[in-house]
């Protein structure tokens, strides 16, 4: 009697998430078909879930136009997307790995107060604080610089943290095993304790990746052959309807890498935030 | 302990703070830094040429008493920060609640159903679908149903604008706190679940309340942190969708503000301002959070 109870309320769990799985998904859909429609069923009355006449014009001219009209070649912002969030995601991996084995598994003075200082910085990042990293930045002549992409996202208190969380799940016999055999914290971390932190990683990339790829660099960046993807496609999408299906080719140009990166990575990720919790 | 036992104590340890030292630096210059100094800079007038000169309490008189759209702007970041956030924060764990309880292969593609709008920035897609004409979908499917008979200008009607960009916020809002979830709840050991239903637990709902939101407590205040600073912050959205400034001020936050005098009039003193109020604010919500969740455990 339970079990079937119970097997009736899954079915309807079950209903409810497609229904509701399905307008969550629509408008991603609806980017897809965007992008593949040829210009005259863009604007047809009623507008069409679907497209006839599926064609990659509108990534092509994403790619020629664009580069003719603002006279840097598309292939630049690619470039600069993608070497930027290379960049910042690995050297992201790297601080917050060594920093949060040690505030996680040494002691030293100091260690509680930076753990405490860590939490609260997790409410200053995102965009409440660019205004003010503009003032430092302009102060140490970074505007218009790949510093000004790449250095604000070195140190994430969200990825330290969570790698924090991981690491201190390991037990301390690893690391006295470790200082037994002679090696010391630099290469514990490196050789012993990240290897076996492979979802922490895993998770610190994506939100690294994540951060860094869409991040809009508007402000930092004035010069042409310094703007990155998001940044260029935001400004097709304001000069108006007649760049729609561009425009369309563009987010869906943005939003796969994430995606198929999530989706590669998505086991770790949960496994890492599984770790997540803010105690005390 | 001494300052030269201390001075010991620090020199032992001096590998720690040397691998340490790379997060730190960057974090300390670009998160520690700005967050402090945009106290001082709020009781200058500083236009980012010329020095800082100092004018006392004025940029917050000007803020309170004599800035009206801020006022306004107070209110579109409530709406954000008490109707969106929390709708938002129960959604996230009602959803990964229900996935949880999926077979796995179902589960697998909800979690990536429900988690891709928030890596998804397709502002024109919105625009598409709210487009104030008839091949807006939104309108299209009002009018073939009968609902309207004339286009809705959903983005710049100052009734509308507002509740479209809470919706598209909602949207994008299942990210990290959503995974937070998720994993937390595949965390809990089945023998919580065994025991409870020796106790006389008998259905998923008294299970919810007496085994599962219980354990769950860190993961709640994690999701918390990022739904506050989701939901304070917001303004991308609106901006995006229903233009800076949107109609009549209907969607402009107090993150929008700053962004206008920080970007757009260069008075760094006066957005500085702002942005300590709204600092002061998200702490204030996170102190709250972890009150009432630490009094319910």
């Amino acid at each position: 009697m339970r079990m079937s109870n119970r097997k009736k309320g899954n079915i309807i769990i079950f209903l409810f998430l497609t229904v509701l799985g399905t307008f969550m998904i629509l408008p991603i859909y609806l980017a897809f078909v965007m992008s593949f429609k040829p210009v005259e069923e863009l604007f047809v009355f009623p507008p069409k879930l679907y497209t006839l006449n599926p064609t990659f014009r509108n990534f092509s001219d994403m790619f020629e136009e664009l580069s003719k009209s603002l006279k840097v070649p598309f292939s630049r912002y690619i470039f600069n997307s993608v070497f930027v969030s290379i960049t910042a995601t690995l050297l992201q991996c790297i601080t917050s790995s060594m920093g949060a084995f040690v505030l996680a598994k040494c002691n030293f003075p100091a260690k509680k107060i930076i753990n405490k200082i860590i939490v609260i910085a997790l409410l200053y990042q995102s965009n409440v604080i660019y205004i003010m990293q503009y003032i430092v930045m302009s102060k140490l002549n970074m505007i218009n610089t790949y510093w000004a992409l790449i250095l604000p996202l070195i140190s994430s208190p969200m990825s330290l943290f969570l790698m924090k969380q991981s690491i201190s799940q390991m037990p301390d016999s690893v690391i006295e095993a470790g200082k037994i055999d002679g090696a010391n914290l630099f290469r514990i971390c490196w050789q012993i304790i990240i290897p076996n932190q492979k979802p922490a990683l895993m998770t610190v990339i994506i939100f690294a990746f994540q951060s860094s790829w869409n991040m809009q660099s508007g402000s930092f960046i004035y010069k042409e052959n310094l703007k990155t993807l998001p940044t260029v496609i935001q400004q097709i999408t304001a000069s108006g309807i007649s760049k729609t299906g561009i425009s369309a080719a563009g987010s869906v140009f943005i939003l796969l890498p994430p995606l198929i990166i999530f989706i590669a990575v998505r086991k770790n990720v949960v496994e890492t935030m599984a770790h997540s919790g803010i105690s005390g | 302990m001494n300052i030269s036992g201390k001075i010991k104590e620090i020199k032992r340890c001096r590998e720690c703070y040397f691998m340490l030292m790379p997060f730190m630096l960057f974090f300390i210059i670009f998160t520690v830094i700005p967050v402090i100094m945009s106290v001082p800079v709020a009781f200058t007038d500083f236009n980012m040429i010329e020095y800082p000169k100092f004018i006392g309490l004025d940029n917050f008189k000007n803020l309170f008493l004599n800035d009206k759209i801020f006022i306004k702007s107070i209110r579109v970041t409530l709406v954000f920060a008490v109707v969106t956030g929390p709708l938002s924060y129960i959604l996230c764990f009602m959803l990964a609640w229900f996935i949880n309880q999926l077979p796995k292969s179902l589960h697998n593609i909800f979690m990536i159903i429900f988690y891709a709008p928030s890596m998804a920035n397709i502002y024109t897609i919105w625009q598409l679908i709210f487009s104030g004409d008839r091949y807006g979908y939104f309108n299209s499917i009002l009018i073939n149903l009968g609902i309207t008979f004339s286009p809705v200008q959903w983005l710049t009607d100052s009734r509308y604008v507002l509740g479209v960009v809470v919706a598209v916020q909602l949207w994008i809002s299942l990210g990290a706190g959503f995974l937070a979830f998720s994993a937390g709840l595949k965390n809990i050991d089945v023998l919580y679940y065994e025991a409870g239903a020796v106790e006389g637990i008998s259905n998923r709902w008294q299970e919810l309340f007496y085994i599962t939101l219980p354990s769950m407590k860190p993961y709640l205040l994690f999701a918390g942190v990022i739904q506050i600073v989701s939901s304070f912050t917001a303004g991308a959205v609106a901006q995006n969708i229903a233009g800076f400034p949107s109609t009549d001020y209907k969607a402009h936050t107090i993150m929008t503000h700053a962004y206008d005098y920080g970007w757009i009039r260069y008075e760094m003193g006066y957005a500085s301002a702002i942005c300590v109020v709204l600092f002061i604010a998200m702490y204030i919500a996170d102190r709250l959070l972890n009150k009432v969740l630490n009094q319910e455990s």
